[in-house]
């Protein structure tokens, strides 16, 4: 049986272990199965040490009340900037760079007494769906080493997944988050934008992104979100209302409930085990008490459309500050070169092939011609994806929409080279971001031969995330598929 | 729109987008970017007449922060993040007189 975060940080409080012990067991197990799924970028040792002896001495001082997450090792998807160490977004032009500050979503972590011991990879800039874009090699599926673990919080999911940690902070744009909890077998929460500061947040695309946790079970992430939610004067989009705790009413079902499921959730392309798990998920819900309905989501069949236009637009704006002259590494000019030189050759240099196709792709579709086009189009159609969700849960009284995270289990490391049939594993997710809402990815179920992950997930309506960790919570119970570890 | 981008359109999005590329990465952007921008076009099926579009859920108006003056970033903090500094400066190449269109 694992121990909750609530538990971890009691055992540390009450002197039964303390943060020091647990930080160098995961410290260890970070180091050993380094080499086998390339899960961290950076593993922090010392600093990882001095900041759980600080916890300790906290504690000796009587000050363990504020603390709930105590000695808690936690991991950071490396695009969320500490004061210390490197913050590379797995990429080589960042792959010095020293963050001169803290993000906020990190902070409250550290404030609440959580310990950083690493920083964990991705896909270069959160561009992609398999952590296989990172320059610094890919992640590999604790699950099956042959395989990706998702993406492109892709070490987080990996991290948790493996029980280096107990919690890990991933970034969730158009499914970041999910997917590599759904590949992976853990759980993990997008948050309604707005709901967890982006102040730190290495930007992907800002009118998307948002962060949010990883953990083994529905209750460990509903605290970690509880202690990460709230306003942040430092982020303009954060909102201003009170983050009602998601915690507090973890145990109680939803009752009465009301479950949609998605026409075009049946879809034929899924995988006969992700099609399976939402069978039984939908059934398990109908044993429990819950109404199933038949939503309609028919704009799902033009959602990656638009999020791969919004994104990319969003994306070559914000990273033009990455031209060697500000951050990170500069290539060398020959005589005669201009300044322009300059910016073009750092980029070609620094930056990897995905991210360059992605830059392009959205300056291409925000120049002059094509603007209205592509970006003034897939705004407009991102205004009826929010509709068709704001039916189901206005006019049919859904509670929550359950749906695959990703139509199939993780696929092998170099199976997919086609950006385009990358770009269409995210069919289920891309339409939360563009709609902003709360979404819960959560282990439903294996395929078998092999033997992999498979997960659901539910969206619910804004600042909804205490009620959807409360229907998952229910799920939980009634079934053993989060409490399921990799054969490591 | 729905044609392959030409060769050129390839270099001239790579210029606005400040990244250089070579004949053969012209080539195969060639065919990835119009693949991409391909499966995009069936936004154009859809009958989007009179839909207000929607650049951010959050369409409240903005809040302005008040005009006082706040802490910053230590000038070394922020040199020491640049690839180059002489003194307080960042130092880049020279863009006066050299038709770089800077």
């Amino acid at each position: 049986m694992t121990s909750t975060l609530a538990d971890i940080a009691s055992s540390v409080r009450e002197g039964r272990t303390s943060a020091a012990q647990l930080a160098r067991e995961a410290l260890d197990r970070a180091q050993s199965l380094q080499p086998r799924l390339n899960a961290c970028l950076q593993i922090f040792d010392s600093h990882a040490l001095e900041h759980a002896a600080a916890v300790d001495r906290r504690i000796a001082a009587g000050e363990g009340h504020k603390l709930p997450l105590a000695g808690v090792p936690v991991a950071l998807k490396d695009n969320i900037c500490l004061s210390w160490g490197r913050t590379t977004c797995a990429s080589r032009i960042l792959q010095d760079y020293a963050s001169p500050f803290t993000a906020t979503a990190a902070q409250r972590l550290i404030d609440a007494g959580a310990v950083v011991i690493a920083k964990t990879n991705l896909d270069e800039f959160a561009m992609g769906s398999s952590t296989e874009n990172s320059a610094f090699g890919p992640t590999r599926n604790p699950w099956d080493d042959s395989r990706v673990p998702g993406g492109s919080s892709g070490g987080s999911a990996a991290s948790v997944a493996a029980r280096i940690v107990p919690v890990a902070l991933g970034s969730d744009t158009g499914g970041s988050i999910r997917q590599p909890a759904a590949l992976c077998g853990v759980v993990g929460l997008k948050p309604t934008y707005g709901r967890v500061s982006r102040y730190g947040l290495v930007a992907y695309a800002s009118s998307l992104d948002q962060i949010g946790p990883f953990a083994t079970c529905v209750r460990d992430v509903a605290l970690a979100l509880d202690v990460i939610a709230g306003h942040d004067p430092l982020d303009s989009t954060s909102t201003p209302a009170a983050h009602t705790a998601a915690t507090a009413e973890i145990e109680n079902p939803v009752a009465p409930l009301v479950i949609g499921v998605p026409r075009q959730a049946r879809s034929s392309a899924n995988h006969p085990a992700v099609a399976q798990a939402l069978d039984n998920a939908a059934a398990l819900y109908a044993r429990l008490g819950a109404t199933l309905v038949e939503v309609d989501l028919p704009m799902t069949d033009y959602g990656i459309a638009a999020y791969y236009i919004v994104a990319l637009a969003e994306a070559s704006s914000n990273l033009a500050r990455f031209d060697g002259v500000r951050f990170g590494t500069r290539a060398a000019l020959k005589p005669g070169e201009s300044l322009i030189d300059l910016y073009c050759r750092s980029r070609a240099d620094g930056l990897g092939p995905e991210v360059k196709r992605r830059i392009l792709i959205g300056t291409h579709a925000l120049s002059s011609g094509y603007y209205d086009a592509y970006y003034l189009t897939a705004l407009k159609a991102r205004r009826r994806i929010k509709q068709d969700f704001d039916r189901a849960f206005t006019d049919q009284g859904c509670h929550a929409i359950l749906m695959p995270a990703m139509p199939e289990p993780a696929f092998r490391i170099g199976e997919k080279t086609d950006p385009l049939s990358l770009y269409l594993e995210d069919v289920y997710t891309v339409g939360v971001n563009l709609a902003g809402l709360p979404a819960l990815s959560f282990p439903a179920g294996f395929a078998e031969n092999p033997r992999l992950p498979i997960g659901l997930q539910l969206v619910g309506p804004a600042w909804s995330e205490a009620t959807l960790l409360r229907v998952a919570r229910m799920f939980e119970r009634e079934t053993d598929f989060a409490a399921q570890t990799p054969p490591l | 729109m729905s044609r392959p981008l030409t060769a050129d359109q390839v270099r001239r999005i790579a210029l606005l987008a400040r990244i250089s590329v070579d004949d053969d990465q012209v080539a195969a952007l060639q065919h990835d970017l119009s693949a991409v921008l391909g499966y995009m076009d069936r936004l154009r099926e859809l009958d989007l007449t009179g839909v207000d579009p929607l650049g951010s859920v959050n369409e409240s108006p903005g809040v302005l922060g008040e005009d006082v003056p706040g802490p910053t970033l230590p000038i070394d903090a922020l040199r020491a993040m640049a690839p180059d500094s002489y003194d307080r400066f960042v130092r880049i190449p020279k863009v006066i007189d050299e038709g770089g269109g800077a």
